[in-house]
């Protein structure tokens, strides 16, 4: 019975999902919360901003203030917007700092930083729970990335070069 | 044509990797045997796994000084050490980070925290970066649970210390507390592997 239930638990996550766009939804939700304008969620809360199914290029960056390479590499995300245009490419950074510093670190590093892209944090300890959900193969390093259009999904669990990140992005963007 | 092999090539890589439940990287896997290391020590001695003629198996983590992850499980590693060496397992922590890219964890920043902590437990630097990629460490902190056997240190238990890194307190599952007494009781272990958020490991670019 067991195996039937998880067979149909695949199959159904194997269909094509078609959550509400994140936003009012999303937000009202009790996974949700919020400090100073800083969007708090739990992996149920940041689901549905992992499967938006629209026109757009989906670029999630799950990084941490306190992430040298994340640190690193974070302009080159968010220069995405301004060379691809806002209304083909859509990035969110996950930010994983520890709960007690968002204020001391994370909203002032997002006010020094002047961060464009729109910031949630993730603050779920069920780590072994939502990692491989997020993907099968990803050991929990950080920086990843996950970039994702419709249907067609691809996971980095590494740090980019501004290049490299572009080379990505075209090719999501040209097929 | 040969675009559109080559094309139906990538594709099916694709799909492998899609559908693969495995992790492509590459490291040990639970059951296989992990390597013997001869690496210094902060009190500038070599150590080796075969040094210790005593033990049952080992508690080696990957950590640092450096990551945040790795400093809130500092207490729980020194509590680990002083539950479990006398049992057999004791930990050994390795340092795999490269220090030129990340000073603060060079050998000198090594003993200082050692000692500010009082690390009762040998904290080793991975000089030359060649020990973790064989066991398929990707962060700090990065648990291997080996226990001796005639075949040599078996990797029985692959991960995270415990299930909550914010709020020791709050930890409902001791991952690897719970694998070292299954060991210890000749027991199955129940959970093999699990994931936790981690810094990766630093390395010349």
């Amino acid at each position: 019975m067991k195996y039937v239930l998880s067979l149909l638990v695949l199959l159904f996550l194997g269909c094509k999902e078609q959550p509400s766009k994140p936003g009012a939804n999303a937000l009202t939700k009790s996974n949700t919360e919020r400090l100073d304008g800083l969007t708090i969620v739990d992996y149920d809360g940041l689901k549905p901003y992992l499967h938006i199914d629209d026109e757009k290029l989906h670029v999630v960056n799950f990084w941490a203030t306190w992430c040298a390479p994340c640190v690193k590499e974070l302009p080159y995300f968010e220069a995405l917007s301004q060379t691809y245009g806002s209304d083909s490419i859509d990035v969110l950074l996950v930010s994983l700092d520890f709960p007690n510093k968002y204020e001391t670190n994370l909203l002032p590093f997002i006010e020094k930083n002047k961060l464009k892209s729109a910031v949630i944090a993730l603050d779920d300890t069920d780590q072994n729970r939502w990692i491989p959900a997020i993907n099968e193969n990803w050991s929990g390093a950080i920086p990843a990335t996950l970039i994702y259009k419709g249907e067609k999904r691809k996971f980095y669990e590494q740090s980019f070069t501004e290049e490299e990140l572009n080379k990505e992005i075209e090719q999501f963007l040209n097929k | 044509m040969k675009t559109l092999k080559l094309l139906s090539l990538l594709s099916f890589a694709f799909l492998l990797t899609a559908f693969s439940s495995q992790p492509i990287s590459e490291g040990y896997k639970v059951g296989d045997i992990a390597t013997d290391f001869s690496l210094e020590n902060i009190d500038g001695k070599m150590v080796s796994l075969s040094d210790y003629k005593d033990a049952k198996g080992f508690i080696v983590i990957f950590t640092c000084n450096t990551c945040p992850y790795a400093v809130a499980y500092e207490d729980r590693i020194i509590a680990l050490d002083k539950k479990y060496a006398s049992k057999g397992y004791p930990v050994i922590a390795i340092m795999p980070n490269d220090p030129e890219v990340q000073p603060g964890d060079s050998m000198e920043a090594m003993k200082t925290r050692a000692k500010a902590k009082g690390f009762t437990f040998p904290y080793l630097m991975d000089e030359g970066q060649n020990i973790y990629p064989q066991y398929g460490a990707t962060k700090t902190p990065h648990v291997y649970l080996l226990q001796k056997t005639k075949k040599g240190n078996e990797v029985k238990y692959i991960g995270a210390i415990d299930d909550n890194y914010k709020d020791a307190n709050a930890v409902t599952e001791r991952y690897v507390e719970n694998a070292v007494d299954a060991l210890l009781n000749g027991k199955e272990i129940e959970t093999t592997e699990t994931r936790a958020i981690g810094c990766t490991i630093k390395v010349k670019r």
